[in-house]
């Protein structure tokens, strides 16, 4: 078995709406996967650290997502958890390849 | 070199010392925190929130570890230290760690006092003073039903009101006739009695319980009395012990507590107490603000300032119980010598007692209305002479409020925010330093009114006296969000003066902080451009909030809802059997029948969402929405003995008129068939009931977090003239309502007579249902659209 990451095709970037998120499952893990307004994509981990929301179900401003449980503002960039509160997601690197995107996990 | 400082400790008082010793100097010490619980420093002051749901775990931490990393403090945690040796100025843990130390502070805290009684260690009977007990309260009331709690004190009443709270059946048992006599009198007692039971709180006064009964766990409690009661759970809240015995064993002095001189320090020169540990004078202290003072001067001492010194403290008490509003300060009994001023208002429920001596205030009692608590204390702290002020007025209109003079009185040093300990000059400086101007902002930048937000008006107070005339209060009251300064109506101008037509326009234009808006401002712009460009307006789905995006419920652990409509809560024996068909083959885990009279599926897998609704075949009942989520509706006159008119008909009737379009926030209405009210619609967002000659209409109502009852618009004879009113109604509030806000505050902020002014004028209410009309005509039933549209929104990608 190996743990190697791996660069994996997941949608058509024109099937992916605008800041709406789309929740992705690989390796048991679930992602949530994000076109922002700027056409930038972004993955982090689906998981808010305040009370495990799933970040998939957010509104999306800019580059950050808002947790839909306790509306925690999350940086869809470095992962981070704005103040006040404290925390970090795991963030994925997301490319857009001929049309696809693609997460490495 | 650095010279090591040890604390034993890593409670509320040890760490805010240390953080207090890191403001004056950073380099002078190497720093060890040694803690026996396995989390870094929490708001103990919080647990009962936490037991009572109101904040969770997370919330309460001061400390993270990442701020033990950054002060390069070493913190040990979940060991215990087993021996100080002052003279070779070494600590010794039950892992056997030896660790030398210059200084070393003992913050060891305090324990709950437990009953030498029969029982006290069978599985069941808990203290209440850590994480660990709270969640294991919290795991016995998912188990078991009946609990006790001994002791009705301050900590004793918060755990009993969470324990109700979590679903248990609770007793509390009290040895002595009054509650909280440590700091109420006889008459705030009653009245806080009464309110407690009126919550569903069981009280046994002046019970002396003599053993807890059961064989492995507790299966009841037993009496001095020879009565007995039975129980799942018992909860010891009857007082504290200081944690002393490390100290006694290294030969430092100890009363009661260990005794310490005015700057903190233990008989042994080098050995500092800080906390419910230390008794100073005498006195020891188990409230965090005294707690905090004796933090700050041996951080002044240690770090080689000058300092007045500990003169000891007066304390203040709040009780964080909902609709128990009460504070207590300094003396409670007037002495011989000493005058009281009473007010005691049966007709508002409230009860202030002002102590004084020689003119000065020595003592404060309140109940009802506990907002003049900390304005009166700060004169008794500041010995105020009130010759000047007047000791009780009757009947005069409210006036302005004292806030900001009260807050002028405040020294830099005094606490604003008892949970997060933020002082008047943090707030000032933050203010200044980092140009803040809203409450949100200092909320944010200090934590001051984070947790219990009961020091909200303070902090506004103290916003206009730092800033003078550029403090503007509508920025800091809920306007429109943290993008703007603007207040919901002056957007909505801008949006009709500049003809702004879509959200990104709005935030550009009016130059919103950030241009993509916020959780908060996204859906208000998205409901308010479709509230006035109802034919034009394409509404965003991603400025949707996750519930009415997926047209379900978000559950906490990310499953969603499903609830049918049931138009005035009507089924049939198909629509049931149907129900009960697609929740077993969907293995729904929770199947409801909801506050609003239907049939609700809980915990449904997003993926499965649309197959259900695809099953049911039914129309979405809109349990999610800001929108009229039911009507309920009694029987009337097709089955009801008193009924006087179709209630049941007309409710279907009213559901059909108003459901589906979006209003400010959701909507409950009522129709009841006769006076009785069966329907409950006297706290509906709009009430009806049936009378033998027409509908007396009611607007305005709220069974929610502040129940308000409704006021009475008019009566009207048809009921064509009902659902026309409630058009209007409806129509009249989605124009004028910030978006969040339930109709009990918009008819409170607005006003009863202007809103009725309106309703009541033939032309307005047509124009206002010829414009509701126009909107509904634009909307079409959420499920149906939903298969039809936006079917991959539930579709997760496995790869």
């Amino acid at each position: 078995m190996t743990n190697s990451p791996e660069k994996i095709k997941i949608i058509d970037l024109a099937s992916l709406p605008i800041q709406i998120g789309k929740e992705v499952v690989i390796k048991g893990e679930s992602i949530a996967l994000f076109r922002l307004s700027n056409e930038d994509v972004r993955s982090v981990e689906s998981k808010c650290p305040g009370t495990n929301g799933p970040l998939a179900e957010g509104i999306v401003s800019g580059e950050y997502v808002f947790c839909p449980l306790r509306d925690w503002k999350i940086s869809l960039i470095t992962g981070e958890v704005q103040k006040p509160d404290d925390g970090i997601v795991k963030t994925y690197k997301t490319e857009v390849i001929d049309g696809s995107v693609y997460i490495t996990v | 070199m650095k010279r090591k400082l040890l604390m034993i400790g890593n409670g509320m008082a040890g760490v805010r010392c240390i953080e207090e010793i890191l403001k004056r100097n950073k380099s002078l010490f190497e720093i060890t925190i040694i803690g026996d619980e396995p989390y870094p420093n929490y708001n103990r002051i919080m647990l009962s929130n936490v037991l009572q749901g109101k904040t969770t775990f997370d919330e309460i931490n001061i400390n993270d570890w990442n701020w033990y990393i950054e002060n390069q403090i070493t913190l040990l945690t979940n060991e215990k230290v087993t021996k100080i040796s002052p003279a070779e100025k070494i600590v010794e843990t039950e892992k056997g760690k030896m660790l030398l130390y210059d200084e070393l502070i003992l913050a060891t805290g305090s324990s709950a006092f437990i009953l030498p009684i029969p029982g006290n260690n069978l599985q069941g009977v808990i203290d209440f003073r850590t994480i660990q007990d709270t969640e294991l309260m919290i795991d016995y009331a998912k188990k078991y039903k009946k609990a006790v709690v001994i002791g009705g004190g301050l900590l004793g009443l918060e755990a009993a009101r969470g324990l109700i709270d979590r679903g248990m059946e609770v007793h509390v048992v009290h040895l002595l006739p009054t509650l909280m006599e440590q700091q109420l009198d006889a008459t705030a007692a009653k009245m806080l009695k009464k309110d407690l039971e009126a919550q569903g709180m069981n009280f046994l006064m002046e019970k002396q319980t003599i053993s807890i009964n059961g064989t492995n766990r507790v299966e009841g409690i037993s009496f001095s009395d020879g009565t007995s009661l039975e129980c799942d759970l018992v909860v010891m809240a009857v007082g504290i012990r200081p944690n002393i015995s490390l100290a006694k064993e290294a030969g430092i002095d100890a009363n009661r507590a260990i005794i310490v001189n005015d700057i903190m320090q233990t008989s042994e020169p080098s050995i500092y107490a800080v906390g419910e540990c230390a008794e100073h004078n005498g006195t020891t202290y188990g409230l965090v603000a005294p707690l905090y003072e004796q933090g700050i001067v041996l951080a002044e001492h240690i770090t080689g300032n000058s300092t007045k010194g500990y003169k000891g403290s007066i304390l203040s008490t709040q009780l964080k119980v909902s609709g128990c509003d009460l504070f207590s300060g300094g003396l409670i009994h007037e002495g011989e010598d000493m005058q009281a001023i009473i007010v005691n208002d049966q007709f508002a429920g409230l009860y202030k007692k002002v102590i004084v001596k020689d003119e000065k205030v020595v003592g404060i009692v309140l109940y009802g209305d506990a907002s003049d608590g900390n304005r009166l204390f700060n004169m008794l702290k500041n010995e105020t002479n009130i010759k000047e002020y007047t000791s009780a007025s009757i009947l005069h209109k409210s006036g302005e409020d004292a806030g900001e003079a009260f807050v002028l009185s405040m020294s830099a040093n005094d606490t604003v925010c008892g949970c997060n300990g933020v002082t008047k000059g943090t707030i000032v400086q933050s203010i200044l330093e980092q140009e803040l101007t809203t409450f949100e902002h200092v909320k944010n930048c200090t934590k001051a009114g984070a947790s219990c937000g009961k020091c909200k008006g303070m902090v506004e107070s103290i916003l206009a006296a730092t800033l003078g005339d550029t403090f503007d209060p509508n920025a800091a009251k809920p306007g429109m969000c943290g993008c703007t300064a603007l207040s919901r109506d002056e957007v909505i101008n801008e949006i009709e003066e500049k003809g702004l037509q879509t959200p990104r326009e709005v935030r550009i234009v009016l130059g919103f902080e950030n241009e993509e808006g916020c959780s908060k401002c996204r859906p208000a712009l998205n409901y308010y451009l479709r509230m006035m460009y109802p034919n034009d307006y394409q509404d965003d789905k991603s400025s949707r909030f996750v519930n009415e995006r997926m047209e379900g419920n978000i559950q906490n652990d990310g499953s969603f809802s499903i609830v049918p409509r049931m138009y005035g809560g009507v089924t049939t024996g198909d629509e049931l059997i149907k129900l009960g068909e697609v929740a077993n083959k969907f293995n729904v885990p929770l199947v409801k029948v909801t506050g609003a009279s239907r049939v609700g599926l809980y915990g449904v897998k997003k993926e499965d969402v649309p197959k259900i609704w695809k099953e049911l075949g039914m129309r979405s009942g809109y349990a999610y929405s800001k929108s009229l989520r039911n009507v309920k509706s009694c029987v009337g006159n097709r089955f009801c003995r008193f009924g006087t008119q179709d209630s049941l008909g007309l409710g279907i009737e009213l559901e059909k008129a108003i459901e589906m379009v979006d209003t400010p926030h959701k909507m409950k209405m009522g129709v009841t068939g006769c006076p009785r009210n069966c329907a409950e619609v006297l706290t509906k967002d709009f009430g009806v009931i049936c009378v033998e000659n027409g509908f007396q209409l009611y607007f305005g109502g709220n069974g929610g977090t502040a129940v308000r009852e409704c006021d009475l618009l008019t009566t009207v004879t048809t009921e064509e003239e009902v659902v026309h009113m409630a058009k209007a109604y409806v129509q009249y509030y989605r124009e004028t309502g910030i978006y969040g806000e339930r109709t009990a505050p918009w008819v409170e902020r607005t006003g009863v007579e202007v809103i009725k002014e309106v309703l009541l004028n033939k032309e307005l209410e047509n124009a206002l249902v010829e414009k509701f009309n126009q909107a509904k005509s634009t909307y079409e039933e959420a499920w149906s659209q939903a298969l039809k549209n936006q079917l991959d929104l539930y579709e997760v990608i496995r790869k």
